[in-house]
């Protein structure tokens, strides 16, 4: 693969998924932008800024868009948050800047931050503009980041304007982790996370695509480097250990995600159930409905209350068309060589929150693909294991331990961020604490320097 | 018992009026058509677009200012007297007060200063049937550098003459338009006052430049790369008006009956100038804006509001608030208000806090959920503590009960109001997106009443201030 083709030019969205997945919030006009923009009550210790984890100053950039300076708006947004573009379209910001907007308790309709915040970045990266910033004067230092998602691609955006050398690897053959894989193609479109990340090559960031690091590589890196910075995401979606999984039509959320993404998958069959309800579970459920299924059911154990999808993703997935079957649980996915329906049993509640198969309640629901998502398991074994010379780090429940403010593991020299250290939340977070990182990882060099 | 019912029916210098709402000379009056249909919309009466010698035209002739995304908040214009020949006008309105024998047509003159050629327009005017003349003096572009219009307003000795030949020849009331480009309108004012004129209105447009082009560097209204200044009106203006307004009817020397002009778009504005005086009131920007269909709100609006205030005529209320305009010095200084925040409306949007700290005298603060009072923090130090500050996306499965209801403001984003220290300037109440969140709340101080003239009358100032006040003020 060619080195200089910029990430966004070496994929082609294939036109079937782009006509399926077209814009779920279709972008703002300039006129449009402006009205909205000028809605802004441009707020003090604004509780949109505070709820972004990258504390993007929102109202100064809306403030911008509504003067006409739309490019010193683009500028406020990456200086918060390289990722700004993915950011604002993948974050759900129901629940960050919009959810906390102050119109809330003012009886009228929140600003609409994420689509003004498209707007900017749209009109920035339009106007084939580069980044509003320099790599700062090279200090001859040099970071190794593994895994290149949000994390490592904020961490190493903040390396490098810090004049610190900064190197991704990442077992893809391209960049960006869950931010081009895993997002709803009609929220974040695989291309947009790609254009996002070849601009970062202009800060001299550098990518090792197609190179998997295992626990010989990363000790190996960890003698090379300077620092390291893990941002290794989370490990395989976790299987149910139940008779059927390896049918053939039995897959997970995230391979069918990344599948239709990358325009391996065009296609599904007439009946999917979705086992779990998550937001990936959502995403996959909906992706099923586009991608041509007439009938998507989710299957979750317990009620819509306790499930972990955000309110507007459920409701989301119902104006789809996809049905939710509560309190049930798989017991078998049934088919001779390829699935043909999962059998179920009914879950009753006891007053103390713990639930119980239902006896002779089982029943079938044909299926001809079963999607998996109960979430994702971690992969971080290989770093608690110190019987045979590796990089090791503390960890909690297998999620890498760190200080929140400088991303610093219990090994000083490794640091961490995103969804290896927060259990798995959103790309916005992810960002934040790839940014925390990289100042993390330039003071902590400055003071090894100091003491040397 | 009951109220009766209001009625608009004015009388304007001796002219009977169906109700005060009429159209200024202005492009909405330019010809009999037009004046036919704002009468048909409800306007009680047109003075007709400047009638004078026909005058050509530049294109294009408005700009105006926008603010925040609404459209012409102030509107300008380099256009100039009626281009149509005098005689044609004159018909129109013969034409129109035959069919609406009741509306209040004026004719406005601007001619040479010369007073047979005055004399001839007044009689031909008044031979078409206009109910009464209305001098415009206070036309500020292209007219002013031909010897006209403002160039009359802006001295008072050709006011004052041009104003008495009109009188020699009138057999109508005689209504002198001042200009507001001018240092004090009052002189303007007492000059047509003593040549005998009948009535005033007032303002005619400001002098302004709106705009510059920042692209071709050229300003606006554009006509092949140049401009002029222009005659500044709509909402922005009004404020300016109501000042003239009022510094005309504060002056016996230059009080007369008045329709008040400036910025004027609805029945408030208009019940405002009546308040300060005005029996009539003229309209342009707004009708130019919307159409003559806003008169149909202007009428219901302020019967409304009359009959509300339990006001039957316009005479009710007319002036009624020029008594509570006085020189600062009248001003009672011991009169103590400060502000108060309304917990329960706030939206946390900070607002009044940072107007007060950057821009006021540094008493809100946000110390609510401290142990004590922390009036030493500065903006510049809670927007460091926000940046620390670590937020992450809510996800219920992993923090259980830390999502906050939204439709709530934490107290810790509710401002305080340090009391002892505010001094009821206002501020954080005008800059409150919420209506009555914060209010001024009058302390009661037990001081009696003492303005700034009975202070220095006792010698309670010293003598060098009270000289440098008395000198700039």
């Amino acid at each position: 693969m060619n080195d200089r083709i910029a990430f966004h030019e070496r994929v082609r969205t294939k036109p079937e998924v782009r006509e399926r997945f077209g814009d779920l919030h279709p972008p703002f006009d300039k006129q449009a932008a402006v009205v909205e923009a000028n809605r802004c009550l441009y707020c003090f210790d604004a509780p949109c800024t505070n709820a972004c984890p990258t504390h993007i100053d929102v109202p100064r950039f809306i403030k911008k868009i509504a003067t006409g300076n739309v490019e010193g708006s683009a500028h406020t947004i990456l200086d918060a948050n390289i990722l700004g573009a993915s950011c604002a379209r993948a974050c759900p910001v129901q629940v960050l800047c919009e959810g906390s907007c102050v119109m809330h308790r003012y009886n009228k309709q929140p600003i609409e931050i994420a689509r003004l915040q498209r707007f900017a970045m749209d009109s920035l990266y339009d106007s084939d503009a580069s980044l509003p910033f320099e790599p700062g004067p090279d200090t001859g230092l040099r970071v190794a980041l593994v895994g290149a998602g949000p994390a490592s691609l904020a961490c190493a955006a903040e390396l490098r304007r810090l004049g610190i050398g900064a190197e991704i690897f990442d077992a893809r053959p391209l960049p960006g982790g869950l931010n081009t894989y895993g997002v709803a193609e009609y929220k974040l479109p695989l291309v947009e996370s790609l254009r996002e990340i070849s601009l970062l090559t202009e800060l001299g960031v550098e990518f090792q695509l197609d190179t998997f690091v295992d626990k010989a590589a990363l000790a190996q890196i960890e003698q090379k480097y300077d620092a390291v910075f893990l941002g290794i995401g989370l490990g395989a979606i976790h299987q149910l250990g139940i008779g059927g999984e390896t049918l053939d039509g039995v897959t997970n959320a995230l391979d069918l995600i990344a599948g239709y993404k990358s325009g391996a998958i065009t296609s599904v069959p007439k009946r999917v159930v979705v086992i779990g309800a998550g937001n990936t579970a959502i995403d996959a459920a909906i992706a099923a409905v586009r991608l041509g299924a007439e009938k998507v059911q989710i299957v979750y154990r317990r009620g819509p209350e306790q499930m972990s999808a955000f309110a507007f993703e459920y409701e989301h997935a119902k104006n789809e068309g996809v049905q939710f079957l509560w309190h049930v649980v798989p017991v078998r996915i049934r088919g001779e060589h390829a699935v043909d329906g999962v059998a179920l049993t009914r879950l009753v509640g006891t007053k103390d929150g713990s639930i119980f198969p239902e006896d002779g309640s089982e029943f079938f629901l044909d299926a001809d693909l079963v999607v998996l998502s109960i979430g994702q398991g971690t992969h971080t074994a290989f770093l608690a294991d110190d019987s045979s010379g590796g990089v090791n780090v503390q960890l909690e429940r297998g999620r890498i331990l760190i200080d929140r403010l400088t991303g610093q593991t219990s090994n000083p020299k490794v640091f961490a961020g995103g969804d290896c250290t927060n259990g798995g939340r959103e790309v916005v977070d992810a960002v934040a604490d790839g940014k925390r990182a990289g100042i993390g990882i330039a003071a902590w060099l400055e003071g090894q320097r100091a003491k040397a | 018992m009951q109220k009766p019912r209001p009625t608009l029916e004015t009388t304007f210098c001796g002219i009977p009026c169906i109700n005060p709402f009429w159209l200024a000379s202005a492009p909405p009056t330019n010809c009999g058509e037009q004046v036919m249909r704002a009468f048909d919309a409800g306007w009680g009466g047109a003075v007709w677009k400047t009638i004078g010698e026909p005058i050509t035209n530049v294109s294009s002739r408005y700009s105006s200012i926008d603010w925040e995304g609404r459209r012409m908040m102030g509107f300008n214009n380099i256009e100039l007297i009626s281009d149509r020949p005098i005689e044609e006008n004159l018909r129109e309105i013969a034409e129109v007060k035959k069919r609406y024998p009741k509306h209040v047509v004026i004719a406005s003159l601007m001619v040479e200063s010369k007073r047979e050629v005055w004399h001839d327009i007044v009689q031909r005017s008044e031979d078409a049937g206009a109910d009464g003349l209305e001098l415009n003096f206070g036309c500020p572009h292209g007219m002013s550098e031909r010897g006209m219009g403002s160039a009359v307003g802006q001295v008072p000795e050709y006011c004052e003459q041009i104003t008495g030949w009109v009188k020699e020849k009138a057999r109508t009331p005689v209504i002198v338009k001042l200009t507001p480009n001018i240092s004090d309108i009052r002189m303007p004012a007492r000059a047509a006052k003593r040549a005998g004129a009948d009535a005033l209105s007032a303002i005619n447009t400001i002098n302004s430049i709106t705009g510059i082009n920042l692209d071709t560097f050229e300003p606006n209204p554009n006509v092949d790369g140049k401009s002029s200044h222009g005659g500044y009106c709509g909402p922005a203006v009004k404020p300016i008006a109501l000042n003239m307004v009022q510094q005309i009817q504060a002056d016996p020397a230059s009080a007369l009956p008045l329709s008040g002009i400036g910025g004027i778009g609805n029945w408030r504005d208009a019940a405002e100038f009546l308040l300060l005086g005005c029996s009539t009131v003229q309209v342009c920007t707004a009708a130019m804006h919307y159409g003559y269909r806003i008169v149909e709100d202007m009428k219901d609006g302020l019967l409304g509001w009359m009959a509300e205030k339990n006001f039957a005529t316009i005479d009710d209320f007319r002036g009624l608030s020029l008594p509570n305009v006085s020189d600062w010095k009248k001003l009672n200084l011991n009169y103590k208000i400060v502000a108060r925040i309304h917990e329960d409306l706030c939206i946390g949007c900070e607002l009044c806090y940072v107007a007060c700290w950057d821009g006021a005298h540094q008493c809100i603060h946000l110390d609510r959920t401290l142990a004590a009072p922390d009036t030493t923090k500065t903006p510049g130090m809670v927007e460091v503590e926000a940046k620390r500050r670590i937020s992450m996306t809510p996800i219920a499965k992993l923090d259980a009960g830390s999502t906050r209801e939204s439709g709530v403001t934490p107290l810790e984003r509710i401002p305080r109001v340090d009391e002892d220290h505010c001094v009821g300037c206002n501020l954080c109440s005008l800059v409150c997106p919420v209506e009555n969140c914060i209010t001024m709340e009058r302390i009661e101080n037990g001081l009696p009443f003492e303005s700034w003239e009975q202070r220095s009358a006792k010698g309670a100032v010293a003598p060098a201030v009270q000289e440098v006040v008395s000198k700039n003020f």
